[in-house]
This record gives structure tokens, C-alpha cells and sequence, in this order.
């Protein structure tokens, strides 16, 4: 360490006499720095820095929206704050977590981790082969040290010793011929448990990664009714592990046959869900037999380590739309997302067929009607007592053979416009207010819109993440091998016996010990020992 | 007893609780004075040789200060008792409104489903531990920041968290909440009378270095400095395969039962992280030169702070943002 640090200076002071060429360093130089980096970067205090820029480097993460968690999420973000998004996405701060700069720190980690403990691990092996060190030759200046004088022989004492030692755990060498003196020494197990944790970081790392490259995680909504099969098509979110390949998914099937959900309809909790469940049929392959299971949340069905999940529940009115002409432009479910606990739901329904003009609709579900000059209109309870849609009606071109993809959920209003209201007091664009049977004709004849009933769906999520079982194990590894280096105490002991030089038929008993690690109390262990050392020896 | 009897008991018992641990608080107060009290006259009986040297009369009074010394040192002593005992007795009012509070939920549950139950649980822990680890340890110096820290806690969460009893959100339903969040409450107990600690070994090691320590003051009746350091580092260690478990195996397995992916980034997870790597490099640096001490207790100190953060900051300032927010 020292000579690599005073070689640049060396090399300098000898350059003055005799001047070498700059373009040709000593041959050692790049060897000797990539020792020095090496010793550095293995060093423990870089393992510090390197433990608190990773916490510091995950901070962001939790702060802006991440593209592997919620999509939606950053694409709000970025529409908010288009040039930030920019600099933002340049640096990584959209997906903290994959980044070059978060990698770079938790890589320099494992590899700072690995060259602290591949060393470690050969100075541990041969720890554990050697014998227990001698005594020192001066017992009294260890950190605990007793001495007394006893009847018995100084042989007996040592052979004694060296069973009490033993019992309590130690590791004894009784070399009784040669310095009179016992050695122990216990608590091996420490550094045992520390390699062990730091092995299993790397383990859990380990499958974690493999977790992320070979794992997906989709997300779809379905109408209570309606069917799902696993097929990249057939989800509304996806996000795949980089090594995925889509012919991985599992050629599973399911039906949402029903769906429950219940409220509190009294107390200070008044609205919240008490509990929801989802019944599904469900085949692992095309040609099995259905079978029924009753989703709920903390309740996944589990088919060949592929997990599906109810994560949420919502309102899917029902609507008929005819057009000028007459005819059913769209009949089906409409899926309103909710906005807040009260289940108020926004949704669009854009109806591409409807001739001579294509409509659109936007608006509001309310499964409990409310109204107040001060609010509006507004939800009183998420449950569907009394179900109103309020839907505002575009007319003219949806956009949708623009090519640019367009989210089901949002109206591009750029080629639509809306119908003159009636009612001026209420604003100038016409609203319509529908409850479950009631048909609306709207103006000018250019259509008119049934709402048939409510239905329901549910957002289910499928996901798999292989190697979670390898990395239960390696935390559970970790947390035994911390435990071990925590709370293990590795020391010596030594016991010496020599005739008593003012009475030489006595025996002066020394007993000394040493901690090797910080925290232990070595004075109450020594205490016991020399207990145990004294009756045994009052007892013969 | 009716549901709404015990949900109506936990809250008096809340109240009766921060009562007592105020009165707790002013028996420590009380004890520190009359130590000091002590003090002024151990100084005097210094300070009277020199006055006969100086040319007065030779005291007669010298042996007069002795029985007055182990009279105060009794009172010291009585305080200090007045106020574990008071400890005790509102740690165990605490505990009984953490019970009822699960009783008097419908149905019955345990009483950690949301942020002013989180508190009142926590808060149970740190007096717990301080109790539990006060026998072994001799903690009874430490009495007078956990009941400051006890009141100031239970007086936010009254004031700011509280919500009627109620049940428990749908996504809670799961037996890993009592695992989960049993462990991350141990751990944080320990974490905290660990922090307190290592306060207390900054603000004394400062005291002795400015030469400020005030002799037979609060921070000079506190333990050495390495007996603080070390208190500190055996309630770390204490915490740390807690918080492992807590964050790192029940946290993920219950995530994995219940969103599909057993570490998500989500908010409060990321910051469990960081509490982890900030403890983890803590236990790295009192093993390493240049780092044990001071250094040590701030790294502590600040893995305490993320760990306040994670429990208070991700519910108010992320609120929706976070898959934990149901906790709010």
C-alpha cells in the first residue's frame, strides 16, 4: 500500500537527472494502478461510500414516477413537463432502478463485496484449521485477567482447565509438555456467518436479476361476463423482463363468471369496501376441464408458478347507441375508470360506426346519484344503488385513422364537436343524464343512446417471477448468517499453571482472555470461567 | 363489553396513558434537578479547603454536607424510581389501548391497519423495549427522552392521525400483517431507544470535548461513552435481522400474495430499502478505523431519520403514489 503510494514521487525525483521520454511510463505503472485501484475499491471504506450513494441513489426512484411500475403514471408526468421529461428521461430518472448509474454503483458494490470476502474466505479456511494461538508470555496484561493460588499440581490444573474449556465450548489445545499453558479459543462460527450473509446478498442478487430479465407482469380488465387467455394481445399493460420471449406465457384461460363486493353502509367507515371476491373458471390448458376459484386480494390463484391477482373492481355501464340512421352503432359495456373512494368513474365511448357522423361520449358514472348546487353532480356511495350516467356527446371525426395510437380512455376533441344545449343556464354544450332503462334522443337527430343496465369488471393481474423461491432462500441465508455475526462472540482463553515460586508446593493459577470482537462481555465469561476453574479444583 | 365500549376504552386508555407518561417525564425531570442539586454541593465541599487555605477558619461543618449528599442521592434515587414505576404503568395503559382498539374493531382485529394505529404501535414498542431492555441494560437514564419522546408521539397521533376504529381495508385481509408490521414495530422500537442512545453519545461526546460537562448533570450521570456507543450498537444489532426480516422476507412474501410481484419499487419498499443500507453501512462502520464513534452514531442517526421518513413523510407527501398508502 505504502510503496505504491510513494512510487509516483520516486518516479518523479528520478526524472529531474535523467529525463525519460513522457510517452514511455515505468513498465510497472499500469499494473501497480490496477493494484491500487483494486486495493481501493476492496477497501472498506469505499464499501461504505458505495452503501450510502446506493441509498442515495434510490431515493429518486421513489420520488418520480417509474416506467416499470405505472405507465400511466409517467406519461402524465411527461405531458406536464415536457422539456423537464426530457433531461429527465436523458438521465434515467424515469427507470432509476435499470439505469447505468444505479447498476454502476450496486455492480461496484458486488465487486467491492466479492474482493473483501474471496480473501476472507482463504484466511477464514485456514483459521479454522489452525490450532488455537499460544499464551502470551504475560497473562496479567491481556484485557481480563485473574490469577489465584491452588493445592493441586500444576499438570492436574491444566488437564482440568482443559475440560472446563472444552465443556463451555472451546476449541483446546492442552500442549501440557510444552509452555504450561492451556489455549482456547470459540465463536468460529462468526466469520462463518458473516461470509454467509455477505455470499447470500449476492444470491439474492442473484435471482433477483434473473426474476427481472425472465419475468412479465400484464395487467387486464375484464367485464364481469366476459373471458380472458393469456396472449400478449389480450392485455391492457404489459411489462415484460428484457431476456422474455412472448411463446413463454402459459396457454392459461379464464371466465369471470361473478363478482361481489360489499360495503360498510354504516359507522365512521361509512363506504368502505368490507370485502370483494371474483368468481373465475378457469383451464391451465386449452383442453382441461374448467374448474372454479374464488379470486380474492391476498388471495391469488397459482397455476405452474403463474399468478393471477384481483388488484381492482370498477363500473361497466351498459349502453346501446343508434345513429342518425337508425341502426346500432355500439351495444355493449363501457369500462369507467374509478376517480376517488365514492367510485365516481370517468370513461369515453367512441362510437367509430355511427353514420352520417362518428360520435363520441364522455363523461361521468355515478353509482349513487347525488347533486348539490356547490358540487354537482357526485357519488354518495360507491355501491350501485342508484346508478346515473352524465355524459357529455361529441360529434364529427374521432381521429382514429390518424395512425398515431390513441388511448381508449381519452377523447381527441381536435376534429369533434359538441351539441347545442338546450338549457343554456347549464352550460352551452349539451349533457346528457341517464338512468338504468332511459333512452336519450340526441339533437338534431343525430342518434340516440340507451343505458341498458350496470355491469362490473375487474382488473386482474398476471404475473410470473421466476427464482423467487432462490431469493426467499438467500434472504433467509442472509438473516442466519447475520444473526451468526452479530450476535456470536469469537474469543480466547488461556490458562496457565505454574508452581508457586514463594511456596513451591502450590500452584499459581493465571486465567486470561481476549474479545476479538467489540461488545461482548468479556469480564462476565471470564468470571464464569474462573468459577468453574475453582470449584472444579476445590472439589479434588 | 360492546365493540364501541372498546373501541370508547382504547381511547380514554390513550389519554389516561399520555397522562401518566407526562407525570413519568416530570419524576425525570424532577431527578436531574435534585442530581444537580447534588452537585452544587459537592462543589462547595470542594471549594471549602481552599477557603481555609486562603485564611478562614477551619470548617467545622465538613462533616455536616456527607449525610445531606446521601439524602439527595436518596431523592435522586426515589425520583428515578417514581419514574420507571409510572413507566411501567403507562406502557401497560398503552398496551391496553392497543388492545381494545383491536377489539373494538368489527370484527375483531389486530390494531395495525392504519397510520394512527402504526403510531400508537410503534410508540408501544419503544417503551416496551426501553422496559424489557432497561432490566437487562440498566436503562433508567434513558427515562427521560422515551417518555418526552412517548408524549410528544401519542399527543400527534391524537391530535393529527386519529380515525374511529373500523375494519380493515379488503387489501389488509391477510395473517401477514400481523408478521409483517409485528416485526417492522420490534424493530423500530429497538431502532429508536437505539437512536436515543446514540443522541445521547453525540451530545455527551460533544459536552466533553467543548470541556462543558457539567459535573453531576444529566449528560455526566449518563453512562461512558463507550458504554453509550456500545448500548447503541447492541440495539442495532438487535433491530437489524428484525428489520431484515420485516422488509426483506415478510414484506415481499406478503407482496407477492397480494400485487403479484414480491419487490415492486414501490415507495415505502424503496425507503425500506434505503433504511436497511443506511443500518447495514452502520454496522460496517463501527467495525471499521476512523468510522467507530462519532461517526458511527450519525450514520444511526440518519438511518433512524429514514426510517421516520418511510413511516411518516411516504404517507403524506406520496399518498396515492404509494401501494402502501392504505395506510394512511
Amino acid at each position: 500500500m505504502t510503496s505504491t503510494q510513494t512510487d509516483p514521487v520516486a518516479g518523479a525525483g528520478g526524472a529531474a537527472p535523467n529525463p525519460t521520454p513522457p510517452s514511455q511510463p515505468p513498465a510497472l505503472a499500469p499494473l501497480e494502478l490496477a493494484r491500487w485501484t483494486w486495493r481501493q475499491l476492496t477497501s472498506m471504506r469505499t464499501a461504505l461510500v458505495l452503501l450510502f450513494l446506493l441509498a442515495l441513489a434510490a431515493v429518486p426512484g421513489s420520488v418520480v414516477p417509474q416506467r416499470d411500475i405505472d405507465q400511466v403514471a409517467v406519461a402524465d408526468w411527461e405531458r406536464d413537463h415536457p422539456t423537464l421529461a426530457r433531461v429527465y428521461d436523458a438521465l434515467g430518472l424515469f427507470s432509476v432502478y435499470d439505469s447505468v448509474w444505479f447498476s454502476a454503483i450496486y455492480i461496484l458494490l458486488m465487486v467491492s463485496l466479492v474482493g473483501c470476502v474471496v480473501p476472507r474466505l482463504r484466511i477464514y479456511w485456514r483459521g479454522m484449521r489452525a490450532r488455537p494461538p499460544r499464551a502470551p508470555r504475560n497473562l496479567g496484561r491481556l484485557p481480563e485477567s485473574r490469577r489465584w493460588v491452588v493445592d493441586a499440581p500444576p499438570d492436574a490444573v491444566l488437564q482440568e482447565a482443559a475440560g472446563v474449556l472444552r465443556k463451555r465450548r472451546y476449541r483446546v489445545d492442552s500442549d501440557l509438555a510444552g509452555d504450561g499453558a492451556v489455549a482456547a479459543e470459540r465463536g468460529y462460527l462468526r466469520e462463518a456467518g458473516n461470509l454467509l450473509f455477505h455470499a447470500s446478498v449476492l444470491l439474492v442478487l442473484v435471482a433477483f436479476a434473473f426474476g427481472q430479465l425472465y419475468g412479465y407482469k400484464g395487467g387486464v380488465i375484464t367485464v364481469v361476463g366476459q373471458g380472458f387467455s393469456n396472449a400478449l394481445s389480450q392485455y391492457d399493460d404489459f411489462s415484460p423482463g428484457s431476456l422474455f420471449a412472448p411463446d413463454d406465457l402459459s396457454p392459461l384461460s379464464f371466465t369471470v363468471e361473478d363478482f361481489d363486493v360489499s360495503f360498510l353502509t354504516s359507522g365512521p367507515n361509512m363506504g368502505q369496501p368490507e370485502d370483494f371476491s371474483a368468481k373465475v373458471r378457469y383451464a391451465a390448458e386449452p383442453g382441461d376441464e374448467p374448474q372454479d376459484y374464488d379470486l380474492k386480494v391476498n388471495h391469488p390463484l397459482t397455476l405452474d408458478g403463474v399468478n393471477v391477482f384481483l388488484v381492482g373492481h370498477g363500473y361497466a355501464p351498459v349502453v346501446t347507441v343508434r345513429d342518425g340512421n337508425g341502426d346500432v352503432a355500439y351495444e355493449g359495456p363501457v369500462t369507467f375508470l374509478p376517480q376517488d373512494a365514492s367510485f365516481a368513474s370517468f370513461g369515453v365511448l367512441k362510437v367509430p360506426d355511427a353514420a352520417p357522423d362518428q360520435l363520441g361520449f364522455e363523461g361521468l358514472f355515478l353509482p349513487t346519484y347525488g347533486f348539490t348546487m356547490a358540487r354537482g353532480p357526485f357519488s354518495q356511495f360507491p355501491d350501485d344503488l342508484d346508478p346515473v350516467l352524465s355524459l357529455v356527446p361529441y360529434r364529427g371525426d374521432l381521429g382514429l385513422d390518424e395512425g398515431s395510437p390513441q388511448s381508449v380512455y381519452q377523447l381527441d376533441k381536435d376534429d369533434l364537436r359538441t351539441f347545442k344545449s338546450t338549457d343554456a343556464s347549464r352550460g352551452s354544450a349539451a349533457r346528457l343524464k341517464l338512468s338504468p332503462g332511459d333512452t336519450v334522443e340526441l339533437p338534431d337527430g343525430a342518434g340516440s343512446i340507451t343505458f341498458d343496465r350496470v355491469d362490473r369488471w375487474v382488473k386482474l393481474q398476471v404475473s410470473d417471477t421466476p427464482g423467487k423461491g432462490l431469493a426467499l432462500l438467500g434472504v433467509l441465508l442472509g438473516i442466519l448468517g447475520l444473526m451468526g455475526s452479530l450476535f456470536i462472540r469469537p474469543r480466547r482463553a488461556w490458562v496457565r499453571a505454574s508452581a508457586d515460586p514463594e511456596d513451591g508446593r502450590r500452584t499459581v493459577v493465571e486465567l486470561a482472555g481476549l474479545d476479538r470482537s467489540s461488545g461482548g462481555d468479556l469480564a462476565g465469561e471470564i468470571d464464569e470461567l474462573e468459577r468453574q476453574l475453582r470449584s472444579d479444583q476445590e472439589d479434588s | 363489553m360492546t365493540t364501541a365500549d372498546f373501541a370508547a376504552f382504547s381511547n380514554n386508555a390513550v389519554m389516561f396513558a399520555s397522562i401518566v407518561y407526562v407525570l413519568a417525564f416530570v419524576a425525570h425531570v424532577t431527578e436531574w434537578a435534585t442530581g444537580r442539586a447534588v452537585t452544587v454541593t459537592e462543589v462547595t465541599e470542594v471549594a471549602e479547603p481552599e477557603a481555609a487555605l486562603v485564611g478562614g477558619s477551619p470548617s467545622p461543618a465538613q462533616a455536616a454536607p456527607r449525610p445531606v449528599d446521601e439524602d439527595h442521592e436518596e431523592r435522586v434515587d426515589k425520583w428515578g424510581r417514581i419514574g420507571l414505576a409510572l413507566t411501567v404503568v403507562a406502557v401497560l395503559l398503552h398496551g391496553a389501548a392497543l388492545v381494545t382498539r383491536g377489539l373494538g374493531a368489527d370484527p375483531i382485529r389486530v390494531p395495525w391497519g392504519n397510520m394512527y394505529e402504526f403510531t400508537l404501535a410503534g410508540s408501544f414498542g419503544v417503551g416496551l423495549m426501553y422496559l424489557l431492555l432497561g432490566r437487562r441494560y440498566h436503562l433508567r437514564w434513558m427515562g427521560l427522552p422515551v417518555t418526552a419522546f412517548e408524549v410528544v408521539v401519542l399527543m400527534l397521533a391524537g391530535l393529527l392521525l386519529y380515525v374511529p376504529a373500523g375494519p380493515l381495508v379488503p387489501a389488509l385481509h391477510s395473517y401477514w400483517l400481523v408478521i409483517h408490521v409485528a416485526a417492522a414495530v420490534v424493530a423500530s422500537g429497538a431502532f429508536a431507544v437505539g437512536a436515543i442512545a446514540a443522541v445521547l453519545f453525540l451530545v455527551k461526546d460533544r459536552a466533553g470535548r467543548r470541556g462543558s460537562l457539567r459535573p453531576g448533570g444529566y449528560l455526566d450521570r449518563l453512562p461512558e461513552l463507550n458504554a453509550l456507543d456500545r448500548l447503541s450498537y447492541r440495539l442495532h444489532a438487535f433491530g437489524f435481522p428484525i428489520w431484515t426480516f420485516a422488509a426483506l422476507v415478510a414484506g415481499p412474501i406478503w407482496a407477492e400474495y397480494a400485487w403479484g410481484r414480491y419487490w415492486n419499487w414501490d415507495p415505502k419498499e424503496v425507503w425500506a430499502f434505503i433504511t436497511w443500507v443506511v443500518y447495514a453501512a452502520y454496522l460496517h462502520a463501527r467495525a471499521t478505523a476512523g468510522w467507530r464513534g462519532k461517526a458511527a452514531a450519525v450514520i444511526a442517526l440518519v438511518g433512524f431519520a429514514t426510517l421516520l421518513f418511510n413511516f411518516v413523510g411516504i404517507n403524506f407527501f406520496f399518498g396515492g403514489g404509494s401501494l402502501h398508502s392504505y395506510a394512511g
